[in-house]
């Protein structure tokens, strides 16, 4: 069972001497994902495979991969939604509930009021032959709120609460009539109309320039900090998970290959994949940094493994790793939090089979990036420089130019 | 804006120009010499007396003038006499017209009704309703509507006797009561397509991510067909429903001769029996306007239900 070790990280977390971390462990998780596996009938191997990971009251967790590595099946198996004829174990827990058993009203109470998702491209998202307005009073009737004109009201409220700029007259337009980064807001606004505990924000910023990008993280930012909204972030984006998150969990083939707090994943990555993936962006102010794109393609839902997913791309595979079937392996606290006064986070897993020996830092085999990149401060000390500095740049890039300087 | 609706009404009367003369040309073209009817058949028909008649009803003209001629008084608001009635056709064409248009109107909201509802229930409900749909309306359309009216009259008008099967009746109960079965007869073979663009314009709009957003945002499903679905595939239905029924207003000659009806369709077929050329290239035209004002109809509601299509005719 992949949480057997969960009462020694407890105890870590403690011996760090993190009072603030350790009441938040008191509490269930706001989402609890343990050991989802999706199967289709279809499909030569499953949508997920023992997927865990948790997400607790106000914390940002990333979830990173490569296309169709499982990352929106994940957060969508939070609404209770699955692809069609999918057969499922393990369970998924929102406060509790388990969302995957509800059904019928009680289902759509859970879609209306407890969890909300922004979705990837704010344009599809919305209905085009409706008005802004119709889209956040549908979303805010849902939530209880019947009463047309104080649902306007409350629309208008809304999209200035997102920072639209002249939110009385946005309402009354098409979704054609606004720009991207405007739509997102919409979106995030109809998101956040139900006022839910967790937000499921899926590649929520991918489609937007930089600089609209920082804007809309920092608002993501600043309504979490408000209402203690748990949120899973899902991105591909590796750098600009570790900076924005506090905890990372990178997915690879429907399986979690790693799982870290955002430093810790930063400084040293532990599994042969999330080193390729840091190695795939070169960071700014590495003059000499080679990019080295990991080999081969992401596998498709036609190849299954009888081992290791990741084995036929992996720099550092061996033999065994062809049969070996991956596990979540605890990763070692002390071997973690190199430097003192991280958020108290729990150890991380990796799914490596080599991991015992696959020293992560300057030693690492691959001589990846990380080792070249001083851990930024602390997780949201650097994003909240990254995102208030916006006009700069995105704080995927700025992160790393931040360590790399120091 | 008033420059758009000047050149929308010009492209409808150049639309109209071209119709009218293709219709005058091939009443022209027709067989058989008008003269001769005109006379009083062959049998006492002498050169003098067709020379005569000719000249009587301009038909020694060369075709060009004999079109001009009747464009500039189909202009004036004067559409000839008939030949064989010698009435003038515009009170024909107006004591036959509302028969025909309440035969047209019955079958439109017929088929409108049932051909959208059963779209709907197929796209939603999918599996085995899906199928009879279309099993049942790829059959009815098969039918060719003539035959549909029969078998329509020996069941419900002779074995049942629940509507009659000839006239139109009078007063709006009378009217329905007898227009019911010709309705249902023309609205048969349309009610295949409808439910059919119905079907495939909803799975497209469902497929769209918006309908998931909202189902992941807990919309009731009801909410979801409603607003997101139906709503956003009207465009192509109500295009549909328009053509239909454009085509049916000239398509009505079958039905009302198979039910006795005197409408203008009837008036067509006679006319051009009897080489009535007014009367016959006035229903032409009469139907010709109808085509192009429905299709019209159609456009202009298009940017209503789509105000992407709104945003590009006002920046074009």
């Amino acid at each position: 069972m992949p949480h057997d070790h969960e009462p020694d990280h407890a105890h870590n977390a403690h011996a760090h001497a993190h009072v603030h971390g350790h009441a938040r462990e008191e509490q269930p998780p706001l989402l609890d994902i343990d050991g989802l596996t999706l199967e289709l009938p279809a499909t030569a191997r499953p949508l997920l495979s023992d997927v865990s990971l948790r997400v607790r009251m106000g914390e940002v967790v990333g979830l990173v991969g490569e296309s169709g590595s499982g990352k929106s099946t994940t957060a969508k198996a939070a609404l209770g939604m699955l692809p069609e004829g999918g057969v499922t174990t393990g369970a998924v827990r929102v406060e509790g509930t388990d969302a995957l058993a509800l059904r019928g009203e009680k289902l759509r109470a859970h879609r209306a009021r407890t969890v909300a998702m922004v979705h990837q491209d704010p344009r599809a998202a919305l209905n085009p032959v409706r008005r802004v307005g119709d889209f956040l009073t549908e979303r805010l009737a849902l939530a209880g709120v019947t009463d047309r004109r104080a649902a306007r009201a409350r629309a208008v409220e809304l999209l200035d609460t997102v920072g639209l700029p002249d939110p009385a007259r946005r309402v009354r337009q098409h979704p054609h009539e606004l720009s991207g980064g405007m739509l997102q807001r919409v979106v995030i606004a109809g998101a956040l109309a139900a006022e839910p505990r967790l937000l499921l924000a899926d590649e929520a910023t991918s489609a937007l320039d930089v600089t609209t990008q920082a804007e809309i993280l920092d608002l993501l930012r600043t309504l979490r900090a408000e209402r203690e909204t748990g949120m899973l972030f899902i991105t591909h984006d590796l750098h600009l998970a570790a900076a924005y998150c506090d905890r990372v969990v990178v997915m690879y083939a429907g399986r979690v290959a790693e799982h870290q707090s955002a430093r810790a994943l930063f400084a040293a990555p532990r599994h042969p994949y999330t080193r390729g993936l840091l190695d795939c962006s070169p960071a700014l102010g590495e003059e000499d940094a080679v990019i080295r794109p990991i080999p081969g393609r992401p596998p498709s839902l036609a190849d299954s493994f009888p081992g290791c997913p990741f084995a036929a791309r992996c720099p550092e595979a061996e033999p065994e790793c062809e049969t070996w079937t991956p596990v979540a392996t605890p990763l070692e606290p002390d071997a973690v939090s190199g430097d003192e006064g991280g958020p108290g986070e729990e150890g991380g897993e990796a799914s490596c089979r080599r991991l015992p020996e696959s020293a992560p830092g300057p030693a690492s085999a691959s001589g990846s990036a990380p080792a070249s990149v001083p851990v930024p401060g602390s997780a949201s000390g650097a994003v909240s420089g990254a995102v208030s500095g916006s006009a700069s740049g995105s704080a995927s890039v700025t992160v790393p130019a931040e360590g790399s300087t120091r | 804006m008033f420059r758009r609706l000047f050149r929308r009404v010009a492209g409808l009367v150049a639309t109209l120009v071209a119709a009218s003369f293709v219709i005058f040309a091939a009443v022209y073209a027709a067989p058989g010499d008008p003269a001769v009817f005109l006379a009083g058949g062959r049998d006492k028909l002498t050169p003098e007396k067709l020379a005569a008649v000719r000249e009587q009803y301009h038909l020694d003209e060369p075709l060009v003038v004999q079109y001009g001629r009747w464009l500039w008084d189909c202009a004036h608001g004067d559409l000839g006499r008939s030949f064989k009635y010698t009435d003038q056709v515009a009170d024909l064409v107006t004591s036959r017209l509302p028969t025909t248009l309440a035969l047209v109107g019955y079958a439109t909201l017929l088929f409108v009704v049932l051909g959208v509802g059963a779209g709907i229930v197929a796209a939603v409900r999918r599996g085995w309703a899906d199928q009879a749909v279309v099993g049942g309306t790829t059959l009815a359309a098969s039918v060719p509507n003539f035959v549909a009216a029969i078998g329509l009259v020996s069941l419900f008008g002779v074995r049942l006797g629940w509507f009659p099967v000839t006239g139109a009746g009078n007063g709006f109960a009378g009217t329905v009561h007898h227009l019911t079965l010709p309705a249902l007869s023309m609205a048969l073979g349309a009610l295949a397509i409808i439910s059919r663009v119905t079907r495939q314009s909803m799975l497209d709009a469902a497929a769209s991510d918006h309908v998931e957003a909202a189902r992941a945002s807990g919309v009731p499903e009801r909410e979801v067909i409603r607003r997101h679905v139906l709503r956003n595939a009207l465009g192509p239905i109500i295009t549909m429903c328009g053509l239909v029924t454009a085509g049916m207003l000239a398509g009505t000659v079958v039905i009302e001769t198979a039910f006795g009806l005197s409408g203008v369709g009837s008036l067509l077929v006679n006319a051009i029996n009897t080489h009535d050329f007014p009367v016959a290239q006035a229903v032409l035209l009469l139907m010709v306007t109808g085509y192009i004002v429905v299709t019209n109809l159609v456009d202009l509601v298009h940017p209503l239900l789509d105000p992407r299509v709104r945003a590009e005719r006002s920046t074009a």
